[in-house]
């Protein structure tokens, strides 16, 4: 979908402090010159069309239970096959193929630790592949959104 | 992981015990609709109310102090990059010295281009990487850019590290930790 300048300043101004008040897009709308009711459907036009997966909170992983990035080298020709299989896995919620012998990388997240490692041993079993097993240390980037370069953009 | 696992009664804060009125449940159930994301209608947080069994003030006082605490990151649009056209997405890592890896670390995750960065374990003898970045881009070439451009200004050249661009997305949704439980 081709997005107009509107479509443009409601992501530039909103993928943060998306108000919490009792009518956020009449107040989002009013920032803008819009009304509320074309603010509603400017994101539902950009939800259908993907361009939003959604509008609400990024909760904080690490302190909203248990998740670490995980790798697999898969071999090559059975990629799709581990993949779906690694998709069938409880709490997998990224999982993207990468140029490198570990070739499938997911993310696993569950209530707590101890069920995390559960799940990973499980999978692990069977995809009788071992699962390179990556927690977060320490995180330095703040997550703001990212503002879009739109001159960028095919 | 570093951080202790708290159970969700912990993720749903202290304020569960000066204000009685607001169920555990309800606010269970408040995360559970959030992560799915804010209906579209006048009244969002009315219409999580009503799915809840909390009130509109409950659920706006139970955001807002989950963005207090950080619970909450940020809220607002939700983009997806790959429909907008940044087709490159990818993973740089790093073999830092560990007495270097917090410092190196918040250097990189202020480029404006990254973003993620984050310190992980190595897994020796497999994995020697210790720093990960993430860089999204329009293209491969020019993501490799502005990895140049990144090794150039903060000195990186001698710094071993692999990029790994993904070439498929098989799956891509926001954590969902309380659905799941």
């Amino acid at each position: 979908m081709r997005l107009d300048t509107v479509d443009k300043q409601l992501i530039n101004h909103y993928q943060r402090n998306l108000p919490v008040c009792e009518r956020p897009y009449q107040e989002m709308a009013s920032n803008l010159g819009i009304s509320e009711d074309e603010v509603i459907s400017r994101l539902a036009t950009l939800q259908s069309h993907q361009v939003l997966s959604r509008v609400g909170p990024v909760f904080e992983h690490s302190q909203a239970g248990a998740s670490l990035l995980a790798a697999v080298a898969a071999p090559p020709e059975q990629m799709d096959m581990v993949a779906a299989r690694i998709n069938k896995a409880p709490g997998v919620n990224h999982n993207y193929a990468r140029e490198h012998t570990y070739n499938l990388w997911f993310v696993m997240t569950a209530p707590d630790e101890d069920t995390l490692d559960e799940r990973l041993d499980e999978l692990e079993h069977h995809l009788k592949l071992p699962i390179l097993r990556l927690p977060m240390v320490e995180g330095y980037h703040i997550d703001l959104g990212f503002d879009i370069d739109w001159d960028a953009l095919p | 992981m570093n951080h202790p696992a708290p159970h969700l009664s912990g993720s749903t804060g202290n304020f569960l015990l000066d204000t009685e009125a607001f169920s555990a449940w309800g606010l269970l159930r408040l995360r559970q609709q959030l992560e799915e994301g804010l209906p579209l209608t006048p009244r969002p947080y009315l219409a999580l109310a009503e799915r809840t069994g909390l009130t509109e003030q409950q659920v706006m006082d139970a955001i807002r102090h989950w963005q207090q605490q950080g619970l909450i990151k940020r809220s607002g649009l939700i983009v997806k990059h790959r429909t907008l056209g940044y087709n490159a997405n990818a993973m740089v890592v790093w073999n830092v010295p560990d007495d270097q890896v917090s410092e190196r670390g918040k250097t990189l995750a202020a480029v404006p281009f990254v973003t993620l960065c984050y310190q992980r374990p190595r897994r020796l003898p497999d994995w020697p990487y210790n720093l990960f970045c993430m860089i999204h881009g329009v293209s491969r070439e020019r993501v490799l850019g502005q990895l140049d451009k990144m090794i150039a200004d903060h000195n990186l050249g001698d710094t071993p590290h692999s990029v790994l661009f993904s070439n498929k997305a098989y799956l891509q949704r926001g954590g969902r930790y309380v659905s799941n439980s």
